[in-house]
């Protein structure tokens, strides 16, 4: 958690500076989004799921901090895998930032992957949500990713939020039992009350599924390829 | 409001206390309160002297206690009456822990004493007095409010009446002084828009609006309707940044349940100054069964007219005059645009009597013709991602552009159409070369810049959005002529070209695509005369202030409405003159409070022609 606590102290020490007007030094913002913040309710027990990101800056210039992960909540209470990543984004079109940064995984079992990291995020036609990452990592590995997310509103409170994630991988990792090509699909529907804006509880369910030698590799170690968990949790952001 | 099913709490919120108020921070208990504001809302002070303290008073408009700032401890700031042809001293002590300022807003003085910090002066440091003094040389309804950070939401505003040389008596004369508060921290709304732009909307389409909608119009239509404004990331229901949801709106200082009252008796006539002193909305003002008459808008006296409805922009007066016969109550209703909440008060010959408040209306979504589409369906191009093609396109629409911009010229002056030349100036991006009026400059390429409109209409005859419907007489500019025929000359020397560009999801709000941060001042000759043309390339509603001289609005047939503060709405372009007559530093900006934060403000400095040049160094 030592990722968490730096992200937190960072956050807090970046205060935005007070606003005045008819002077011309662009004011600076912090936003925090806990996007999920949730227990799923797995096949090997309870397991707690984090979606965090922050960001500091300016209208076109923003640092970019993010850290997803899980923690098996029973039997002592393992984190299973986790990641954080730092990027420096930059808005270069209405509804698109470029981010350049770095990725590292860390796994308590396997060695820490670390990977440089160029991606795009932005709002796409039809009010998508979206981000797609390229991470290069040591020894030639390589990650795609992308992720898009849409708020359907039920009323201007109870909103269902489908999303999806998916990887490809350029090479192989032995080590870390991933494959070469589509390792993985994980597909989200939430649903989210919010009491205000800032703060909605949620249910869902959270399916995911492993492809190719990805899967493969689990199967031989005895493991599930695919997985669909109820899933409860909030959503906090401010 | 008996339509929409709202908890006590909520309304209670919405429609605010009934007593209370701005002088609990001045000890006084409701019967005072009443007694000291039962007339204008705020005291009065009159002569040509003036002593005023700024500082923070404690106010209870929705239940909780919450800071204000102040003018001698009242929201609104005391009433001032001037009378024309003095010189008045205005003696401002500033209590506040931060710099403070006023600006008189709409009044003709040397531009060191017009308020604005880091152009006029340097502001007030905490602790000090700055004493303002300078000629009144104009008359009627105009207001004062701070110029520094978000003082003026919190409440620094007040009424200004001077009266003219050849007074014009009615029986009866009342300020109506509206608002919008909220309890929040102003600098948090901000920063809260800036994460999430739509944050105080509750007016989104739902998925049940979506399946009514394939129900009526069909699938295919329905898909078709939405297609520009998913294309576009837009939303039809955007129609207001700062909402109800946070804002109760204010009548003189009171909330809709305060009930501020005026008194009156059937047969006589009655003047009511409105004043939009809000910082973010826009108020559909109207007397159910009673009409109004026009006679001065921004304190310039108008040829009369009959109206029923007026759509106020932020910063601008109306003064009207009513003559009720009859022996009851009525309500002064001011819808804000979104038709989130209202202001209210009771014209009554009777204080014990009121009169019924209206519903709200339902919000009126967007039309193409608001996104300066014209009808146009179909977006492509306008995503700003393809540049070959949109230079293509918009090199298409320079032929017709001109064309349309003569023609509106022709309008204007009913005469043959006058070159006048667009200013240019290599130092001032502001300033490129330019075709046509719609043509949008290279700056206008950028992340801030999120829709340009391709065909922006001349719009002036239009109530805008949610008035366009009415079985009632809706005033709009080109109803309006100042008395007595045009103040000034209708040809212009040049013509600058500024469109109003902003990016609603990141919460960016520019001029040009350029914001304050990044620009040069825009110079003025002294004693010229320019014609300013603004395009509307954002979906929202924007009220343009020039400080220090008279916008003169071209309303057609040779007619000028001379004006402080206009209105344009999305999708429209409209051109006004200015005679460059006082020399100086000006502000020149968006009167919504938290665009102009955001960069929608440019100084203007009036130079001599000979000196022109140097102040861009």
């Amino acid at each position: 958690m030592k990722i968490g606590l730096m992200l937190a102290t960072a956050v807090t020490t970046l205060i935005a500076l007070p606003v005045h007007a008819m002077d011309k030094t662009e004011p600076r913002f912090t936003r925090v989004l806990i996007d999920q913040l949730e227990v799923r309710d797995a096949d090997q027990g309870m397991v707690g799921a984090w979606d965090a990101s922050a960001w500091y800056g300016g209208d076109i210039n923003k640092l970019y901090l993010a850290s997803e992960g899980e923690r098996l909540m029973e039997h002592g209470g393992e984190t299973e895998s986790f990641e954080t990543r730092a990027a420096w984004s930059h808005a270069f079109s209405p509804f698109w930032d470029w981010k350049l940064g770095a990725r590292r995984d860390w796994q308590p079992d396997h060695p820490n992957r670390d990977w440089a990291s160029v991606g795009l995020q932005g709002l796409a036609p039809y009010w998508f949500e979206t981000s797609l990452d390229l991470f290069i990592g040591e020894r030639g590995l390589s990650n795609l990713r992308l992720e898009a997310e849409y708020d359907l509103l039920l009323t201007q409170r109870l909103i269902l939020a489908p999303e999806i994630e998916t990887n490809l991988y350029g090479k192989e990792d032995t080590d870390l039992g991933v494959g070469a090509g589509l390792t993985d699909i994980e597909l989200g529907l939430r649903l989210r009350y919010e009491i205000r804006r800032e703060f909605a509880p949620y249910i869902g369910l959270h399916w995911q599924r492993q492809f190719g030698d990805t899967a493969g590799f689990t199967r031989e170690r005895g493991g599930e390829v695919e997985q669909t968990t109820l899933v409860a949790g909030f959503r906090i952001w401010f | 409001m008996d339509s929409f099913p709202i908890s006590t709490a909520r309304r209670r919120f919405v429609q605010g206390i009934a007593l209370g108020g701005a002088a609990l921070g001045l000890g006084l208990s409701p019967r005072q309160l009443l007694a000291t504001q039962s007339q204008t809302g705020a005291p009065e002070l009159s002569g040509r002297h003036f002593a005023l303290t700024i500082g923070n008073t404690g106010v209870n408009l929705t239940g909780r206690r919450a800071n204000a700032v102040t003018v001698n401890g009242t929201l609104p700031a005391p009433t001032l009456r001037w009378r024309q042809g003095d010189t008045v001293t205005l003696a401002v002590t500033n209590h506040l822990a931060h710099t403070t300022s006023i600006h008189w807003h709409g009044i003709l003085l040397p531009f060191q004493m017009d308020g604005v910090p880091g152009i006029s002066f340097a502001g007030i440091a905490p602790g000090e007095t700055f004493t303002y003094r300078f000629p009144v040389v104009q008359s009627g309804t105009y207001w004062y409010h701070s110029h520094s950070g978000f003082q003026e939401q919190r409440g620094l505003y007040g009424a200004l009446v001077i009266d003219p040389e050849q007074p014009d008596p009615v029986d009866r004369d009342y300020v109506v002084v509206l608002s919008d508060w909220t309890d929040e921290d102003p600098d948090h709304l901000y920063a809260t828009l800036k994460k999430l732009s739509d944050y105080y909307n509750f007016n989104e389409r739902t998925v049940f609006d979506t399946l009514r909608d394939f129900r009526e119009k069909g699938v295919a239509q329905t898909l078709q309707d939405r297609r520009m404004w998913n294309r576009m990331r837009m939303s039809s229901r955007d129609l207001a940044d700062v909402t109800g949801y946070t804002y109760t709106y204010l009548t003189n200082g009171h909330t809709p349940n305060g009930n501020w009252t005026a008194l009156f008796q059937p047969g006589e006539r009655i003047k009511l100054r409105f004043i939009n002193s809000s910082a973010m909305t826009f108020f559909d003002i109207r007397i159910p069964g009673l009409d109004m008459t026009v006679v001065a808008m921004d304190g310039q006296p108008v040829a009369p007219v009959r109206f029923h409805e007026c759509r106020l922009g932020v910063a601008e007066t109306l003064d009207v005059i009513v003559t009720p016969t009859e022996n009851r109550a009525y309500t002064l209703f001011a819808q804000s645009i979104d038709r989130s909440g209202f202001a209210r008060g009771t014209l009554t010959p009777n204080p014990a009597l009121s009169a019924a408040v209206p519903a709200m209306d339902a919000p009126t979504p967007l039309t193409p013709r608001d996104m300066g589409m014209a009808g146009m369906d179909g977006m492509d191009g306008m995503d700003g991602m393809d540049h070959g093609q949109m230079t293509t396109m918009e090199s298409d629409h320079h032929a017709m552009a001109s064309m349309d911009h003569n023609g509106m010229h022709e309008m204007h002056s009913g005469q043959a159409p006058r070159s006048v030349p667009f200013a240019t100036d290599a130092h001032n991006p502001d300033l490129p070369p330019r075709s046509s009026v719609d043509q949008h400059a290279r700056s206008e390429h950028g992340p801030g810049v999120d829709m340009r409109a391709h065909q922006p209409q001349a719009m002036l005859d239009d109530p805008g959005f949610g008035l366009r419907e009415r079985d009632w007489k809706v005033l709009t500019y080109a109803d309006l002529e100042t008395a007595g025929g045009a103040p000034d000359s209708l040809t212009a020397d040049r013509e600058i070209v500024l469109h109003l560009t902003g990016n609603m999801e990141r919460y960016m709000w520019s001029f040009n695509g350029i914001k304050f941060a990044d620009s040069v001042p825009l110079e003025l000759y002294l004693g010229e005369r320019v014609r300013i043309t603004l395009v509307n390339d954002t979906m929202m509603t924007h009220p343009i202030h020039l400080h220090g001289m008279w916008s003169d609005l071209e309303v057609g047939h040779g007619k000028l409405l001379r004006k402080h503060t206009i209105t344009v709405k999305p999708g429209e372009k409209l051109s006004y003159l200015v005679r460059a007559d006082a020399e100086g530093g000006w502000a020149y900006h968006c009167h919504l409070l938290y665009h102009m934060e955001a960069g929608m403000f440019r100084e203007v400095r009036v130079v001599k022609a000979a000196t022109h040049g140097e102040a861009n160094g």
